[in-house]
């Protein structure tokens, strides 16, 4: 499941605009499958951080109330063009995905 | 500084009973990270969310600002956008109060970040979607109403 993940960092003033798009179905475990009436297992991410120069700046949990292929968007005050912003995330299934960026 | 340490203590505390609570029935099992605060994301109102999350009555705020559509036409991709004004905010939870399981994330906020997340979440029907924000131990919440032609939980 590790596809890739995308990340754009830029800087605004003094203030990071991170945006993070994870590649992940997000399902709840309530749907069901159109095809077969079953009802389709959870899969989703459970916790997302991120770092920047190796401190952390945000440590979310989701539910499956996410959208699928989530977005997510932050801003950081004090990095500077040039520090590198790594985002990882973990599902409920244990898989994870890693990405990092450079902030432009 | 003690005031502080009370509130964590008295926020730990309540998590704690609601686990039990739901440990006690209703839900079945998942296999649940350990840090994944399990009991909010699987509570199925607001209140128990909320009591998940350690914010049983959290008082409300103008300084929490909620950009969402007043119409979406998709119920499976919301986006929401919540700001807080509010000094010191140390995390930012977003519910979508009709859903199955309210709670769609919760964002702790650390280093520099500012009291800013922007997302997408599903939505099974017209609601209000909350945002609960904490800061200094305190707890603050501020809603909108999203209407939602097609819900997007089901299949």
């Amino acid at each position: 499941m590790a596809e890739p993940m995308r990340i754009r960092a830029t800087m605004a003033g003094d203030v990071a605009d991170v945006k993070v798009l994870m590649n992940h179905p997000m399902e709840t475990g309530l749907r069901k499958d159109a095809k077969t009436g079953q009802l389709v297992p959870a899969h989703f991410i459970q916790e997302v951080t991120a770092t920047i120069n190796g401190a952390t700046v945000l440590a979310a949990e989701i539910g499956g109330g996410v959208s699928k292929n989530p977005y997510l968007g932050f801003k950081v005050k004090g990095p500077t063009a040039g520090d590198k912003v790594v985002v990882n995330w973990t599902d409920n299934k244990g898989d994870k995905n890693s990405a990092e960026a450079t902030i432009g | 500084m003690n005031a502080l340490r009370r509130n964590v203590l008295k926020g730990a505390a309540g998590a704690g009973a609601v686990a039990v609570a739901v440990a006690a029935g209703l839900l079945k099992p998942t296999q649940a990270m350990a840090a994944w605060n399990k009991s909010a994301f699987e509570a199925k109102n607001v209140g128990d969310a909320m009591k998940g999350l350690g914010a049983s009555s959290p008082a409300d705020s103008k300084d929490i600002i909620i950009k969402a559509p007043d119409i979406a036409e998709n119920g499976a991709v919301v986006p929401v956008e919540v700001t807080s004004g509010i000094a010191g905010t140390t995390s930012i939870a977003i519910i979508a109060e009709k859903n199955g399981t309210p709670l769609t994330g919760n964002y702790n906020l650390s280093g520099g970040t500012q009291g800013f997340i922007s997302t997408r979440i599903k939505m099974g029907q017209t609601s209000l979607v909350r945002a609960v924000v904490n800061a200094g131990g305190k707890s603050y919440t501020s809603a909108k109403e999203v209407k939602v032609t097609i819900g997007g939980c089901g299949g």
